[in-house]
């Protein structure tokens, strides 16, 4: 399903916490249709977490993730109204990135 | 990073642990998933279904009557299914979306009904909307109809198939979900006559299935027991699958939902 992305972004205490939902098939390319036929790859391959503009999450991902993955980050600093980014790029060249406010 | 790798080895632990002998690997294992859901994806998208303008109208579902008057969401699932008095007929949510779409939208119930249960890759418009209209239940208590005479005659129709066996395994409701303590693989099944079983399942759907990556809804779960059953399935939204979601919903009522959840 593509789709909406969903964020969350919490400070306490002097640590953020940002938790994001995406909506990506995350194809692996060994499975197989009902015809037999394989299924191309197609996953997300780099997430950034940006915080105020700065990256402070570059991450390389593979197949070995879900589909419609979670994924949660905490990051030192940030405070209430600050704001988060967070964009992914997969294997087709496809991007769709969401933003929210610190709460 | 993704939550996944320390939760297998929580869960590792877990089965090691003589305190945790007692509770279910299977319990477990839904505690688990269940903080990963992608629930609130299917929600956001059955927002923007229930706010789209479509059909020969041209007008979105936002001033559909789920029963606490038009565009009221908020506690609309948890009193569903009910009496309609513009229908005269027991409701369930699929079928009174449907009833909006033909009504207020202008669409034909071939076109609404084309793909109701989607898949993985594309979750149909019913799923959707299932999930964002139940999300506005979340913490309610289950109130189905009950004093009306159709809503009574709904649930003993209802009471009355969950027992009735039929089809070429002579197979009813109760053969899998009438006896405590049996399973069907690492699923327990829930003797959903009695309220003590009723209570925690219907507070729970339309649901998020993580083995096949599909949200589902209550109609599609009563026609996929009917397969199981190897009985043709029920015509989508007809009068027996909503008795027999009035019947399980009322076996429910006063638990409090907390849904859209997940499933296995």
């Amino acid at each position: 399903m593509a789709g909406p992305m969903k964020m969350r972004a919490t400070a306490q205490d002097g640590v953020t916490e940002i938790r994001v939902l995406m909506a990506h098939p995350m194809e692996t390319g060994q499975r197989k249709d009902s015809s037999g036929k394989l299924v191309p790859m197609h996953f997300i391959q780099n997430v950034t977490v940006k915080l105020n503009g700065k990256p402070v999450v570059e991450a390389q991902i593979s197949q070995a993730v879900s589909r419609n993955p979670v994924f949660s980050f905490r990051v030192k600093g940030g405070a209430k109204g600050d704001k988060v980014e967070v964009s992914w790029l997969d294997n087709k060249g496809e991007t769709n990135s969401t933003e929210a406010s610190v709460a | 990073m993704k939550r996944l790798p320390a939760l297998a080895l929580a869960a590792l632990a877990c089965a090691f642990a003589p305190a945790q002998a007692q509770q279910s690997p299977y319990a477990e294992y839904q505690r688990m998933a269940a903080e990963n859901a992608p629930v609130e994806l299917y929600v956001a998208a059955g927002e923007d279904a229930w706010k789209k303008k479509q059909g020969p109208n041209n007008v979105s579902l936002e001033r559909c009557d789920l029963g606490q008057g038009p565009g009221v969401l908020r506690g609309a699932y948890a009193a569903l299914p009910r009496y309609f008095a513009d229908t005269d007929r027991v409701m369930d949510l699929e079928a009174r979306l449907l009833h909006c779409m033909t009504t207020l939208q202008g669409r034909s119930r071939a076109e609404a009904t084309k793909r109701v249960f989607g898949n993985a890759d594309t979750p149909s418009e019913m799923e959707v909307l299932s999930a964002y209209i139940a999300s506005q239940s979340d913490g309610m208590p289950l109130k189905p109809g009950r004093s009306h005479p159709k809503e009574k005659a709904a649930y003993e129709l209802g009471r009355q198939l969950f027992f009735h066996r039929a089809g070429p395994w002579d197979f009813s409701c109760a053969s899998c979900h009438g006896l405590e303590g049996v399973r069907i693989r690492m699923s327990e099944l829930p003797v959903l006559s009695e309220p003590k079983y009723a209570r925690p399942l219907m507070a729970t759907w339309p649901a998020y299935r993580v083995s096949n990556s599909v949200f589902v809804t209550l109609q599609w779960r009563m026609n996929d027991c009917y397969r199981q059953m190897r009985m043709p399935e029920p015509t989508y939204a007809s009068d027996l699958p909503i008795a027999l979601i009035t019947y399980l919903t009322v076996n429910a009522e006063g638990a409090t939902y907390r849904g859209p959840a997940i499933k296995r």
